[in-house]
This record gives structure tokens, sequence and C-alpha cells, in this order.
């Protein structure tokens, strides 16, 4: 386990890792090489490029997001951009628009807008082609 | 096997469309293709659509509207909140699938919602809608759940918001004046499935009308 240690800013971090507490509030611009988990409140941009960004049941986002991963199980407002994945949650809320090569939406999550998926070389096999999404095991109906 | 609902569990069934391939191979055949789908967000068909046939989805869950406004007793206004409930603009979209909605609208709201998609639509784009062929009982609205190109499953569940009447195929073909038929087929589940087309100009299509009853 990394050991954890408080810069005394309400940012938890360790090695490879940081996270928000529920009291922070952060209102700006976020970005940063380490994986980050936020439990708190962030308005205005995050951007983690080669990470993942998971928001907590007690995080709320007003913010553009980027990210390698994204994982919602709180509440977030703004769009989305991963270069992997977004997940979003049981009980988690995401409004606005996703652009991610793969997208999870559990049943009992609120989503609401657009979804764009980077398109992969495939071939279109007509009615007989079963159901084959490679993140199959990973969506909850 | 027969098309139509074909296995049945007290709160979920399978269902054979006849006309879901058709506009899914249209929508994969078009480049960057933008997609509305008129039901509640579902992961597996986000990801079936997203992954597989490629398009971009705006989920616009209007069951979830109808619900709020017959909860709230405002289903009177809804012709006015249909009228500013789309922001896409003219002409930017390739499909839309509606499933059911329209059997739980009224005139108004219907004729309303018809002209919004229409708009929405581009020339040459698809609208794919089911309309009950017969009055039910049935209070449960359907969830449907994409399994293949063909293949549905509908799992049921209740709602404030009712179906309206039975809409006659004259009825729809009045709704979507601004379309042209491409298919329109009474399944034996005595749903029909009509599939149309924006019609571009100097081209014209002929209608396919079926009765798998």
């Amino acid at each position: 386990m990394n050991e954890e240690r408080s810069n005394g800013k309400g940012f938890l971090v360790s090695e490879d890792r940081a996270s928000i507490g529920k009291s922070i509030v952060v209102k700006g611009e976020l970005s940063g090489g380490e994986d980050l988990t936020i439990e708190g409140t962030v308005e205005g941009k995050i951007e983690l490029r080669d990470h993942v960004l998971t928001v907590g049941a007690n995080g709320q986002i007003k913010a553009e997001v980027s990210a390698k991963s994204i994982v919602v199980f709180g509440q977030v407002v703004g769009n989305l951009t991963a270069s992997e994945k977004v997940d979003i949650k049981e009980k988690g809320s995401v409004e606005g628009d996703i652009t991610a090569p793969r997208v999870a939406i559990a049943d009992g999550s609120h989503f609401k807008g657009s979804v764009d998926m980077p398109r992969r070389e495939q071939t279109w096999n007509g009615d007989r082609a079963p159901l084959s999404s490679p993140n199959n095991d990973l969506v909850r109906v | 096997m027969t098309p139509g609902l074909v296995a049945a569990a007290s709160d979920e069934a399978v269902y054979l469309s006849k006309t879901l391939s058709k506009i899914l191979s249209e929508v994969y055949a078009q480049p960057k293709a933008v997609l509305i789908d008129l039901g509640p967000a579902i992961g597996s068909n986000i990801s079936y659509l997203g992954e597989r046939v490629g398009c971009k989805i705006h989920v616009e869950d209007l069951h979830a509207d109808l619900d709020r406004h017959a909860r709230e007793d405002m289903f009177d206004r809804l012709p006015e909140f249909l009228e500013r409930r789309f922001s896409l603009i003219n002409g930017s979209v390739d499909a839309v699938l509606c499933w059911d909605v329209f059997d739980y609208l009224g005139p108004a709201a219907g004729a309303v919602l018809a002209r919004e998609l229409i708009r929405l639509l581009r020339p040459g784009g698809l609208l794919l809608g089911f309309f009950a062929a017969r009055q039910s009982e049935d209070t449960r609205y359907a969830k449907y759940f994409i399994e293949d190109e063909s293949r549905l499953r509908c799992r049921f569940y209740m709602r404030a918001c009712r179906r309206r009447g039975v809409l006659q195929s004259q009825d729809i073909d009045k709704l979507f004046q601004g379309l042209q038929l491409s298919d329109s087929i009474l399944m034996t589940s005595r749903l029909r499935e009509v599939l149309f087309r924006k019609r571009e100009s100097g081209v014209s299509v002929k209608p396919s009308v079926a009765d798998h009853a």
C-alpha cells in the first residue's frame, strides 16, 4: 500500500495518486501527472492527460474534464474527454458530452448529453451478427 | 424465426425487429453519423451504437420528460416544452430512434415532436418509430435494449405517464408529412414498425408495406 500524507491543503497525496477531500472547493484549472480522486467540489477545468480521474460519491464537478480514464461515482456537469474510457457507475450522474473510445453507463446512473466514440475498423455483418462489444462485461443493464 | 414478440416473461420479452437492421446499417455506412435516441440512457445501447455502429449518439430521454410532466400535472404544457426541447441545429441528424414514444403523446405534443424531429433530420436521414396497433390495458412502458441488429430485449417498468390512443397508419403518415414512408410493418405482436426517410430533392423512395400478423 502506498503511504499517504496530507500536503496541508486538504489534498491527500501518495506516490502515484492524489485525492481532494470532500470539504475542499477548487475553482480554476486543475492539472496533474498522477491519478486523482475528487470527493470535494471542483469548478473550472481538469486535465490529467495520462492518468485516471475518479469522481467519488461525494464529488461534485462543474468542469471540462480530460484524462486517460474517467470514473464517475458522483456528479459531473461538463464535457468529458478520455483517451481510454469513461465509466459512469451506478448512482453516478453526468450531464455533458462524452468523447471516448469506450463508454460504460451503469443501470441506475444518470446521463444527459451525447456520446462520441471514435470508430474502429470493422465490418457490418447484417442482422445475424451477435452483439460483441469488447467491453460488454463492463456495462450493466 | 417469426418477427415480433417471440419470448415473454412477466417483465421482459425478446422482440425481433424488421427495420432496426436497416436503419443501423445506413447509419454505419455514413461517416461521422449522428443519431438521436429518444429512449432512456442504456449503457449497452450506447456501447453498441458507439462502438459497433460507429455513430455519435445524442441521448434525449423523452420518457423522463413525459413522466415529469405527468407527475407535476403539466401534461398540457408538453407541446410548449417540446418546441424548446432540442438544441441541435437543422439538418444535423442522420437518424432518430423514437422507439414507442409517440404512443404516450397527445395529438398536439405528437405534432410538435414530429415537426422538431423532421427539422433536425438531414435530407436522406431516417426515423424509426414503433406504434401500438391495438389498445392495451398494460400500463407499463418498455425500455428497448439492443441485443443485435435485429433483436431487442424489452424490459417493462411502471411509470407515471400512460399510453394515449392508438395511432392508425393514416395518423402516423399525417404526423410525419415532411417525410417519405420507407417501411411500414405490422408485427405479430401488433406493434407497427414505421421507417421514414427525409426527402432529398428529386429522389423518390418506394415504400415497403407488410403485414406479419
